[in-house]
């Protein structure tokens, strides 16, 4: 299967197979030592890579910046809609064209779902998905698949737990399809009843068969988890402001909760940003692994780029 | 045998036109709907009800003197009434019998629920696509947001009503 990643548009977890995921990882971990070792890379010199986030992001876009650039590869973008020609109303598919004839390859953003999957239609060179609304976040689910095989040194045979907002969480929906395509893992989805996930997810887990148990009791189930993700109640994308006042803080893994019911060697994910999901007093403790998964977001991302470019040197 | 004899005592031979048949019962207004018929059009249309049939327990049939129906009506039809035959009627004669199937792809035909899907976006130059999820009954996902929508839903947006 070597190659199969080259010039291909990055969409969906869906779209990639377990031998896919096998050489990303592969490849994560020889940057990961590069990075460490301080090796300056010239891989994909000569390249201009666009960054377009329409919608606000931290992590996504600077990760994306920084392995672009110790990659050798040249960054042009915005970090919002505001400030370009859409302001003045020019269309998304004008702005992908556009941006599509300046650079080799597309990172994109967009509140809508579908916007990476039109945008791949649009263009001639490759998309990347950096999120799209509430449905996709591939490369963050590549990162957290990548976390969990680095710090449990397998990917199968886990009992999962995903907690918070299975409904409009795109990083908790592509995790989900992610743990999901290595089907011997056990999936919780814990959730208050609005935030459960939707059947288009639902409908693919019933698919892969594999096992998962929806319950909105984090405490009834934590002693069996070997990974534990949560996410962040997802605000911006509740239609409604009032059903989000309802499910606000409705959970929040503690230190005491963690010591008291869970596995010793559980480990605690986050996509980040948190807003109280997670306590502080958490942080320090030997189950947090959300600070090592921000720190893996660059080899990965450096390693999707690589592989999409077919450039490895 | 009952709905067989009333069906035959209450509806007439058609000489030329479309019968449609194993309409789920319920729906045949909805497939007249579909098909642009009013009843302002002076077309000859016979309806037939809640009769029972072995297939589905009970049916609707539709019967429109003077109406041949087109690939593009056939499709829609298909989606509202997933098990109908399409009966080309000549000279009193059945000279065409199709049953219908619903498409396994649809593009431009329904439109996405999902008010934040990159096809309900103003101004942007992309056609809704659909593809059908396996199953029973007939669902279909968008290709952009994966929203899936039922068949109420199809029924909403291709007769204009509720069921």
């Amino acid at each position: 299967m070597h190659g199969s990643w080259k010039g291909r548009d990055v969409i969906s977890i869906l779209d990639f197979s377990l031998d896919d995921l096998e050489e990303l990882y592969n490849r994560a971990d020889k940057y990961l030592e590069k990075i460490r070792a301080g090796t300056p890379l010239r891989t994909l010199e000569g390249l201009v890579i666009s960054l377009a986030f329409f919608e606000p992001s931290t992590r996504t876009r600077m990760s994306f910046e920084t392995a672009a650039k110790r990659l050798g590869a040249s960054v042009i973008g915005f970090t919002a809609a505001a400030g370009t020609s859409l302001e003045k109303g020019e269309s998304y598919a004008d702005t992908i064209r556009m941006l599509d004839g300046y650079s080799d390859l597309i990172v994109l953003r967009h509140k809508y779902e579908g916007a990476a999957r039109f945008a791949a239609e649009i263009a001639e060179h490759p998309v990347v998905n950096g999120g799209d609304g509430k449905q996709h976040h591939p490369t963050q689910a590549f990162i957290d698949l990548y976390t969990i095989r680095k710090l449990k040194q397998r990917l199968e045979g886990l009992n999962i737990g995903v907690l918070g907002d299975l409904r409009y969480g795109r990083a908790a929906n592509s995790f989900i399809l992610g743990t999901a395509l290595y089907r011997t893992n056990t999936l919780y989805l814990i959730s208050p009843s609005q935030l459960r996930m939707r059947d288009e997810t639902r409908i693919i887990l019933e698919d892969l068969g594999v096992r998962f148990y929806e319950t909105e009791s984090l405490e009834d189930v934590v002693s069996d988890l070997d990974v534990l993700y949560v996410t962040r109640i997802q605000k911006e994308r509740f239609p409604d402001p009032s059903e989000y006042e309802k499910v606000k803080g409705s959970y929040r893994v503690t230190r005491r909760l963690l010591e008291t019911r869970a596995k010793p060697d559980l480990i605690v994910m986050h996509p980040l940003p948190r807003v109280g999901e997670i306590s502080y007093d958490v942080d320090d403790t030997r189950y947090q692994a959300y600070f090592k998964q921000a720190y893996y977001g660059v080899p990965v991302r450096m390693a999707v780029l690589s592989l999409v470019f077919g450039r490895e040197r | 045998m009952n709905g067989l004899v009333e069906k035959h005592l209450l509806v007439s031979r058609i000489e030329m036109g479309t019968v449609i048949d194993h309409i789920p019962a319920g729906r045949a207004l909805a497939v007249l709907r579909l098909l642009g018929i009013t009843g302002r059009e002076g077309y000859r249309v016979a309806l037939v009800m809640n009769v029972e049939s072995r297939r589905l327990g009970k049916k609707d049939i539709v019967k429109i003197e003077g109406v041949y129906v087109d690939e593009e009506h056939a499709k829609r039809i298909a989606l509202v009434a997933p098990e109908a035959t399409l009966n080309r009627i000549e000279n009193y004669v059945v000279v065409s019998k199709k049953k219908l199937e619903p498409p396994e792809e649809l593009e431009g035909t329904l439109t996405c629920t999902n008010p934040t899907c990159i096809t309900r976006k103003p101004r942007e130059p992309v056609t809704p696509r659909f593809y059908r999820v396996r199953g029973k009954r007939l669902r279909y996902q968008c290709v952009y947001c994966g929203t899936i929508i039922g068949e109420d839903e199809i029924i909403k947006q291709l007769a204009g009503e509720h069921v």
